[in-house]
């Protein structure tokens, strides 16, 4: 009887249409009127696209078991690498110098 | 006062009193998407009532505000169909409904006139109007769509048709019957119109709320 319907605002003409929240309404044509209403009539949006929840495929979970941290946008941290390899390189200079 | 003028003012009045009581619905409608919708819809009627008021100061050397707020309940020109206080739903869609059916009557015969300034309001007008049937339109065809529903909503139009055909000059009466029966599939009972002229005791009180405030305000004061 009540249907829930996503709401995508595209604020001005090119730019992307990003979520600006949900209405209930009864049917397809109730959900055009309300958003209009709700989302166009101070003129604050170029356009709307109104999505059925249920048209939505959600993803929640992005397991990552073996930490393959190397795939992550933000990439991996060099930090202790660099640490790591500088300290080997400091005991390999004392090891060298104490041969010397 | 000119016949252009008294027929500003009753077009006027009846969009903002329709809109005051539209608007007793702000907070407590079905739900909250009806709630904002119907709410703008009021706010809407109440700027066409704005627009039209100020057509008429011209022609009477006064303001919209004057107009809306400084006269006696007794001066509104406004139909009885719209002063009735806030109906339950079923009734407050067929008051909608019969005004909005009404009203595309009207405004089609006002878009036709020699008066630029009349048709060009009037189109103006229009143009906001059609969401308002749209509206109307939905909510009488979900109403329709179930048993109880069609009978409020038959029980609520029968009893404000004689309301609604004094929304409309005698002249275009007919038309509003044969558009309400042809959408209704139905015949509507035989009914003497409730002219405009005629105040209830609820419009009193709905004035007496609507200029409180400017009431209580010193004359001249600046908002």
């Amino acid at each position: 009887m009540r249907r829930v319907f996503e709401v995508f605002r595209q604020e001005r003409k090119g730019q992307p249409l990003q979520h600006a929240g949900s209405i209930v309404a009864p049917d397809e044509r109730f959900a055009e009127l309300y958003a209009r209403e709700q989302y166009g009539r101070r003129q604050e949006s170029a356009a709307l696209w109104l999505v059925p929840r249920e048209a939505v495929l959600e993803i929640g979970d992005f397991p990552d078991e073996f930490d393959l941290k190397y795939r992550r946008v933000d990439g991996y941290s060099i930090r202790e690498r660099l640490r790591e390899a500088r300290e080997r390189a400091s005991s390999a200079r004392s090891a060298s110098a104490g041969a010397g | 006062m000119s016949a252009r003028t008294d027929l500003l003012l009753s077009i006027a009045d009846d969009e903002l009193i329709l809109g005051w009581r539209d608007s007793e619905w702000t907070g407590i409608a079905p739900f909250l998407e009806e709630d904002v919708a119907l709410s703008s819809i009021a706010q809407n009627e109440i700027g066409h009532a704005r627009a039209l008021y100020e057509l008429a100061a011209a022609e009477l050397g006064t303001s919209a505000d004057e107009l809306a707020f400084d006269r006696r309940p007794a001066q509104y020109r406004c139909a009885p169909l719209v002063q009735l206080r806030r109906l339950e739903w079923a009734r407050t869609i067929a008051r909608r409904w019969l005004y909005e059916t009404a009203d595309e009557i009207r405004l089609e015969e006002l878009k036709g006139s020699d008066d630029g300034e009349l048709a060009g309001i009037a189109a103006k007008m229009n143009r906001e109007e059609a969401y308002h049937r749209l509206h109307a339109e939905m909510w009488v065809d979900r109403l329709l769509a179930s048993e109880e529903g069609r009978r409020r909503f038959f029980e609520a139009v029968d009893e404000l048709w004689p309301y609604a055909l004094g929304v409309l000059d005698e002249g275009l009466r007919s038309e509003l019957r044969r558009r309400v029966e042809e959408r209704l599939g139905r015949e509507l009972p035989a009914a003497e119109a409730i002219e405009r002229g005629r105040h209830e005791p609820e419009l009193v009180e709905l004035w007496d709320e609507m200029t409180m405030v400017r009431r209580s305000a010193p004359a001249g004061a600046r908002w």
